[in-house]
């Protein structure tokens, strides 16, 4: 071995060792950002990107023989959303990951206009070079923090039909995008019917805080939970659960190659609304996230 | 004996005051600018500017007639320039918010405008300490060594327990208060110290 030779597979080494990476995978890329460090590995036919040490830190996985299919569960509870408004023009999405959500809209609905918002312009290189996330015709790309830019947007009146929130992960939560006041900016950034999903925590003494703090704003809710638990909810009040079956038995056919199945997803969708009396709702001025969700 | 620890007490509360103060800028900033690395690195900037103009003003200040009194008038004046935080910091970064379009400006002009006056008040109070507690000048290196120890511990005080213990069991603008509270009451404190107790 040369010594060339000796030096990079001592590297290749060290960065397995620092990504602590799964027996089995195989570490494509590690880089460390402004804001965490990035691991994107291979295992079992599957891509995935990771931020910080946790195996159990995915943020985004892509199937190499089906690069299109939703792999992670919440990813797919997200596009439950569809069920509440089936024909968006018009979306928001704050927080990228891999970018598998706006890759199956762009899909989905040729000519549809999304927005994305990134705080971390490493996750969005990492995206494009590793998870073929490739923005459409109407989709861009914003480099700034979600809060800024919702606010940035409700001064100038745009309206979305359809916002995703997938801004935080285990490790850490962007306390000001899980207070009461963020969540009115973003009503105001909905359209007369638009729909909310938001990826969020299940275990915790913050579900709770959660709980009330989305009810306060946005009145009834849907919970979809499995490990993670997704919010969905809709302006102006849910819709019945008949609607949401009629509007899955219509995209079913178009969302089976996405790894979506109404079957799965149908029975997860529970209105939510047993929290404990006196329950502290989530405010710019109260809103310790991460210490309730290491409780 | 009461003297030195009320001069040691007023810069150790001076230390936790301006910690815990900074470390809600961050979170009174996050709802017009964002939580990215920059705003951090605009509130670090206008705190660290702010204490060395203060500890510039504070040395000038302890040459004329200094006293425990007027130390500790220096203690509650930092509170009462914390006041427009409370009052109007939400509009004012509002304001802000229509103006400057870059965040990271943003940042620095709301942090600016909220907590340079504040904290380069309360970082008058170290060397104006200094003044009170040196005697002679062959102890003065330990003089200052109690001073900064004293201070820098209240200031490792302020942000742990504000960041793991107060913003879990109050609001932002319910801990300022109290933080203000606190330095007005340790103020009057020291208001009965007149200039007799400094040799000149």
């Amino acid at each position: 071995m040369s010594r060339k030779n000796a030096f990079a597979a001592s590297l290749v080494i060290a960065l397995l060792g620092c990504g602590g990476a799964p027996v089995g995978a195989s570490v494509l890329h590690t880089e460390r950002s402004l804001y965490r460090d990035i691991v994107v590995y291979e295992e079992d036919g599957l891509r995935c990107m990771r931020f910080g040490k946790q195996v159990s830190g995915r943020q985004s996985c892509q199937s190499l023989r089906e690069p299109q299919r939703l792999v992670l569960e919440y990813t797919r509870m997200m596009a439950g959303a569809l069920y509440m408004n089936p024909a968006p023009a018009r979306v928001l999405v704050i927080g990228l990951g891999g970018g598998s959500l706006p890759s199956m809209l762009q899909r989905l609905y040729p000519g549809i206009a999304i927005d994305i918002v990134e705080i971390d312009p490493a996750v969005v290189r990492v995206a494009r070079r590793f998870f073929g996330f490739t923005p459409g015709p109407r989709t861009r790309v914003h480099t700034q923090d979600g809060r800024v830019f919702v606010k940035r947007m409700a001064r100038q009146g745009v309206k979305y039909d359809l916002v995703l929130l997938d801004a935080f992960d285990h490790e850490y939560i962007p306390e000001h995008l899980l207070t009461q006041e963020f969540l009115q900016e973003l009503r105001g950034v909905l359209t007369p019917g638009g729909v909310l999903a938001a990826n969020t925590f299940s275990g915790s003494r913050l579900y709770d805080h959660e709980s009330v703090t989305y009810y306060s704003v946005f009145g009834d809710f849907y919970g979809l939970r499995s490990g993670n638990r997704v919010i969905l909810t809709r302006v102006g009040g849910l819709p019945a659960l008949d609607e949401i079956e009629r509007n899955a038995a219509e995209l079913d056919a178009r969302l089976k190659a996405f790894g979506v199945d109404s079957e799965v997803l149908l029975p997860l969708f529970r209105i939510e609304r047993s929290w404990p009396e006196g329950t502290r709702v989530l405010t710019d001025q109260y809103s310790p996230s991460n210490l309730l969700n290491g409780r | 004996m009461i003297v030195r620890v009320l001069i040691l007490a007023i810069a150790a509360w001076a230390g936790f005051f301006v910690m815990s103060i900074e470390l809600l800028s961050g979170r009174i900033l996050a709802p017009n600018f964002g939580n990215s690395i920059y705003v951090w690195g605009g509130v670090i900037t206008v705190f660290m500017l702010a204490l060395a103009v203060g500890y510039l003003l504070g040395g000038q200040l302890s040459l004329r007639h200094p006293s425990l009194r007027r130390l500790g008038l220096l203690l509650i004046a930092s509170a009462v320039a914390t006041v427009p935080v409370v009052a109007f910091g939400t509009p004012m970064l509002d304001w802000i918010f229509d103006r400057v379009e870059d965040p990271r400006y943003g940042s620095l002009l709301g942090a600016s405008l909220l907590f340079f006056v504040p904290t380069a008040v309360a970082g008058t109070i170290s060397p104006y300490a200094v003044r009170l507690l040196v005697t002679r000048l062959h102890a003065s290196g330990r003089a200052a060594g109690a001073l900064y120890f004293v201070s820098t511990f209240g200031s490792a005080a302020g942000t742990l327990i504000t960041s793991f213990h107060l913003v879990l069991l109050y609001e932002i603008d319910q801990i300022l208060l109290g933080l203000m509270t606190t330095s007005v009451i340790i103020g009057l404190l020291a208001t009965p110290f007149g200039r007799a107790d400094v040799e000149s």
